[in-house]
């Protein structure tokens, strides 16, 4: 693979002629303005960038970008994804998706392209409701979603996004939501991850969802409830005005983590946790945190690049054609052969 | 064969069928497999058709655990692995009881009595042993204790009886090597080969091969085993090899892949019988190519999809349900009119069916299974040596006109053997892939056709012609997305119109003239049965010809005008008559159903009678009448 030629680029470069159909005042359009804004901050070069996409409302972001993009069908990004990594690993590519689209009819495809380590950044788009096909319960639903689907509440259990993909084997998991402004440094961090970088971000429908984030996402009060994680900085949170006077500490006994008062800035004191974003124990830790008694954990939760799996590929074909000639002539003739004599042969009748 | 050369020693048959069969541990497969390699050394042509369970180790002993190997060979040119066994040797109780009627009245009947013990024969349901009740009284038996004489000869290795016994197949292949006077020698090297790491295996091995050989000589004398020595067969010069349909669909592709000059990315799952393509291609690395074995059907399909859009040539493949399973995706690549082969490797069905046995069912599936208006080209081998010819035409059309193209083969084909005439690359005609590499109007046009009706191949990376494509109607020339009214019908007929416009060659005949009586028109692996019975027929002086279709969709130009040159048109083939089907929407021509569902390909003589049935009014023939317009036709008792 060749190291990428940093490119001079704006966010208008990024922009298609194409109009953008969301629903007015869409998590979606904030996470686009987010993408286009930090692809310019990483050089990357429009002709080498990939958006692929499954089915749904978040699938439709590559029409949106000035890229090469391919809107794919529902759920099968992630292999369609692999098989354009396959061919050329030079191509940078994202995958975009959402809770249905990716953990739902796709959620093997997304176990598998992350346990094989395909280098690509995959933003999952979670919304906890199917939106294209009219608001029904999703698989990350909260029980109870009321929903054309289920108009007395959604009895089935959520799944946890960051927890699935930890458990598929992800070397990154990121956690943002659509208008945070800490979104676009989630994303460089997944960029330059070399592998498959998990990245959920929380997507407010408007629609048939709406505001089912705002308990942690409403700027007010947010310092309470988000904890932003910094690879090498104690994990504090609270009023950013009076500062930092809660943090999160480990629970030796209990193998849990657990929510700790901060007096006078010395954190140390009061036994938080330093992030340490290659740590996998504690990165389940963080995902499986139950918002409520808990923060929300934000930002770079895990990070801790494996060999991907586009290099394994190349390194096993290369092994495997080492000192072997492509001769076709030869290998259709190989094996036990025997020749018929001209002054023998006959043609058939 | 056997009798027959008894009663006359000096008149050699110009063929012989010849049947192994055993329990599916007993290594029927292998045993036919080398018979198979040394028959095509001997210079003999040679048609093959392994029949196995679909349980690796079905108990022992069982009648569902029969496995066996049939071949026909001879010293004239072969299309089947033959109606009825010549020589049937049968390992054990079950296997006699499975395949014994299938045995020419007069054949010889090799039997291992060292299986038959009453457990053995209680298993293969057999109240009273078939050696003793004069059941077998209409053919030749030779019955003796292979068992011990396999243990016997490989005393000397030091081995167990149940390895000793393991030889008991090569104790057999020695045995019909000397029967029709074959050459130990490369067995011997394979033996050799294939244990390098167990010389004493080896060694145990050969022994048994020998001793069978050795034994040959003494039954002779004893009882009805004669040698019969088959003159090889007169075929055009050149180099020569045995080949399966699975191998030749994998060196087809290769093959396909560098006169389009370019990688081939193949994703596949496993499955019975594709996944042999699978194997084969994962050993070819060095023709660059990427084997990748996906997490199910549809990731194969789609990372193949995903490659083609990157600027390789993807291919996938499967059998039935896994095909059911890349459907969507099929209609991905027609949207996006990315290359793509899909290779079908046809077993029974439906569901898993029967997924060792060998079907035509699935051409409905492949001509008409997607969703909405999906036209997509449709190839068919006729034998495994045509898979090679077929595999580079499915990639050809791929490229050349940008669709997805399904190659149909099927579990016949794929598994069977036949004497391959090694072609020279050199003499295919290339047809390199072309991308576009800068705008193709005032602004890029990804969905501006050629005057084949192609889209422009563009690999994301070349510099600034970025553009998306989708599954979505997108409109015409830009490739935006588009549902206007008008733009749908456009497109819709534009990849209706680009497939109808694939060019394929005329069709041929096959045996026979255009115009007359009758014409048995097929496709895929009925060739073999279909080509002998017509021969047959018109050897008796029937006025019928032999049509045999290579291109499924579209059809060749002149077939409507073919068909209609004959007073009837009767089509064979195994399903439930939907290439018939497929005749009569296209070319209203009065095609007639014959169907087989068994899981066994056609026998020539059922095809004869069903031949027969429209020449009644000739003196002497034996065949029924048959009334024209008949919805039906009256088939031959195909599962007696």
């Amino acid at each position: 693979m060749n190291a990428p030629v940093k490119i001079e680029t704006t966010l208008k470069d990024w922009e298609t002629d194409q109009e953008v159909r969301w629903c007015p005042g869409c998590g979606d359009y904030a996470i686009l303005k987010a993408v286009q804004r930090t692809l310019p901050q990483l050089g990357a070069d429009p002709s080498n960038t990939v958006f692929i996409s499954g089915i749904g409302c978040s699938s439709r972001f590559p029409y949106y970008m000035e890229t090469y993009g391919f809107h794919t069908i529902h759920g099968r990004a992630p292999a369609i994804a692999t098989g354009v990594k396959l061919a050329n690993p030079d191509l940078d590519i994202w995958l975009v998706t959402g809770d249905g689209d990716g953990l739902s009819i796709g959620g093997n495809h997304m176990m598998h392209v992350l346990r094989r380590n395909v280098n690509m950044q995959i933003m999952l788009f979670n919304n906890e409701i199917y939106g294209l096909t009219k608001g029904q319960a999703s698989p990350t639903s909260r029980e109870g979603t009321k929903s054309p689907s289920t108009p007395i509440g959604s009895y089935d259990r959520p799944a946890n996004p960051c927890a699935f993909a930890l458990g598929s084997g992800a070397r990154f998991v990121g956690r943002g939501f659509d208008v945070s402004k800490n979104l676009p440094d989630v994303l460089k961090a997944a960029h330059a991850h070399q592998g498959a970088a998990f990245i959920e971000i929380f997507q407010n429908c408007i629609v048939y969802n709406k505001d089912v984030f705002e308990d942690f996402a409403a700027p007010k009060g947010a310092g309470d409830r988000q904890l932003w994680l910094t690879h090498g900085e104690p994990m504090l949170f609270g009023d950013p005005k009076t500062g930092f006077d809660k943090g999160i500490a480990l629970d030796r006994d209990k193998m849990a983590l657990t929510v700790v008062d901060v007096a006078d800035g010395d954190w140390e004191a009061a036994g938080v946790l330093v992030h340490d974003a290659t740590n996998r124990p504690m990165a389940h830790l963080l995902v499986e945190m139950p918002f409520g008694p808990f923060p929300m954990a934000l930002g770079v939760i895990y990070d801790d690049p494996a060999p991907t799996f586009e290099a394994a590929v190349i390194e096993e074909r290369s092994r495997a054609s080492a000192g072997k000639e492509a001769n076709l002539a030869k290998l259709l003739g190989k094996g036990q052969t025997w020749t018929v004599d001209p002054s023998e042969g006959h043609p058939t009748d | 064969m056997a009798t027959q050369a008894a009663e006359n020693p000096t008149t050699a048959p110009d063929a012989v069928v010849v049947r192994f069969a055993g329990d599916s541990g007993d290594g029927m497969q292998l045993t036919g497999g080398q018979f198979t390699l040394s028959t095509a050394l001997a210079g003999n042509d040679l048609a093959t058709f392994p029949d196995f369970p679909a349980e690796i180790r079905a108990p022992q002993g069982t009648l569902f655990g029969v496995s066996a190997f049939q071949i026909n060979f001879g010293s004239r040119e072969i299309n089947t692995a033959g109606d009825a066994p010549d020589v049937l040797v049968a390992m054990n109780p079950a296997a006699l009881k499975v395949n014994i009627a299938a045995l020419k009245p007069g054949g010889l009947v090799i039997i291992d009595t060292g299986e038959f013990t009453k457990r053995n024969l209680d298993k293969a349901k057999y109240d009273v042993s078939p050696l003793d009740d004069g059941s077998l009284a209409k053919w030749d038996v030779l019955a003796f204790d292979i068992s011990a004489l396999t243990i016997e000869a490989v005393k000397p290795f030091g081995l167990g009886n149940k390895d000793a016994l393991r030889s008991k197949n090569m104790w057999t292949l020695g045995l019909a090597l000397w029967m029709f006077d074959r050459d130990r020698g490369p067995i011997e090297d394979w033996l050799k080969a294939k244990f390098k790491n167990k010389p004493e295996i080896a060694d145990a091995n050969i022994a048994a091969l020998n001793a069978g050989h050795a034994y040959g000589e003494t039954a002779e004398l004893s009882g009805p085993l004669h040698k019969v020595h088959i003159d090889p067969v007169k075929s055009e010069p050149g180099l020569y090899r045995t080949i399966t349909g699975a191998e030749a669909i994998s060196l087809g592709l290769v093959a396909g892949a560098q006169l389009a000059e370019l990688p081939m990315f193949f994703g596949g799952y496993p499955i019975t019988p594709a996944s042999a393509i699978l194997h084969h291609l994962a050993r070819l690395k060095e023709f660059g190519v990427t084997t990748f074995q996906a997490e199910d059907e549809i990731a194969a399909i789609c990372a193949s999809i995903g490659a083609s859009y990157a600027g390789q040539l993807g291919v996938t493949s499967s059998s039935g349900p896994g095909i059911a399973l890349k459907t969507e995706a099929m209609g991905l690549a027609i949207m996006t009119e990315l290359p793509l082969v899909i290779v079908n490797s046809q077993r029974g069905g439906p569901s898993t069916g029967l997924p060792t046995k060998t079907e035509q069912s699935d051409l409905y599936q492949a001509v008409y299974g997607r969703n909405g208006d999906a036209p997509m080209p449709v190839v068919s081998c006729r034998s495994p040596g045509d898979a090679f010819e077929c595999a580079i035409e499915a990639c050809r059309i791929a490229v050349e006109y940008m669709t997805p193209v399904m190659l149909l083969t099927d579990g016949y084909i794929a598994n069977a053997a036949e004497p391959w005439k090694v072609p020279d690359p050199a003499g295919y005609e290339p047809f390199p892939a072309k991308f576009l590499t800068e705008k193709n109007g005032e602004e890029l046009l990804p969905y501006k056709r050629d005057g084949k009706g192609a889209r422009p191949w563009i690999k994301p990376g070349t510099p600034d012609l970025m553009h998306r494509i989708g599954g979505i109607e997108k409109a015409v020339d830009t490739g935006h997305i588009d549902y206007a009214p008008d733009n749908h019908q456009a497109m819709t007929d534009a990849r209706v119109a680009k497939v109808l416009g694939v060019k394929v060659p005329d069709q041929e005949i096959d045996l026979g003239e255009a115009g007359g009586k009758l014409a048995v028109v097929g496709w895929g692996s009925t060739y073999g049965p279909i080509h002998q019975a017509v021969n047959r027929a018109r050897r008796k002086g029937l006025d019928v010809s032999q049509i045999h279709v290579r291109h499924i969709w579209p059809l060749p130009g002149n077939l409507g005008e073919l068909l209609k040159s004959y007073d009837h048109v009767l089509v064979p083939e195994m399903n439930t008559g939907q290439f018939k089907t497929v005749l009569r929407d296209q070319y209203l021509v009065d095609a007639q159903p014959l169907t087989k569902t068994s899981g066994q390909p056609f026998a020539i003589a059922e095809l004869e009678d069903a031949i027969g049935k429209y020449f009644d009014d000739i003196p002497g023939n034996e065949g029924g009448e048959v009334a024209v317009n008949e919805a039906q036709l009256p088939s031959p008792e195909l599962d007696a």
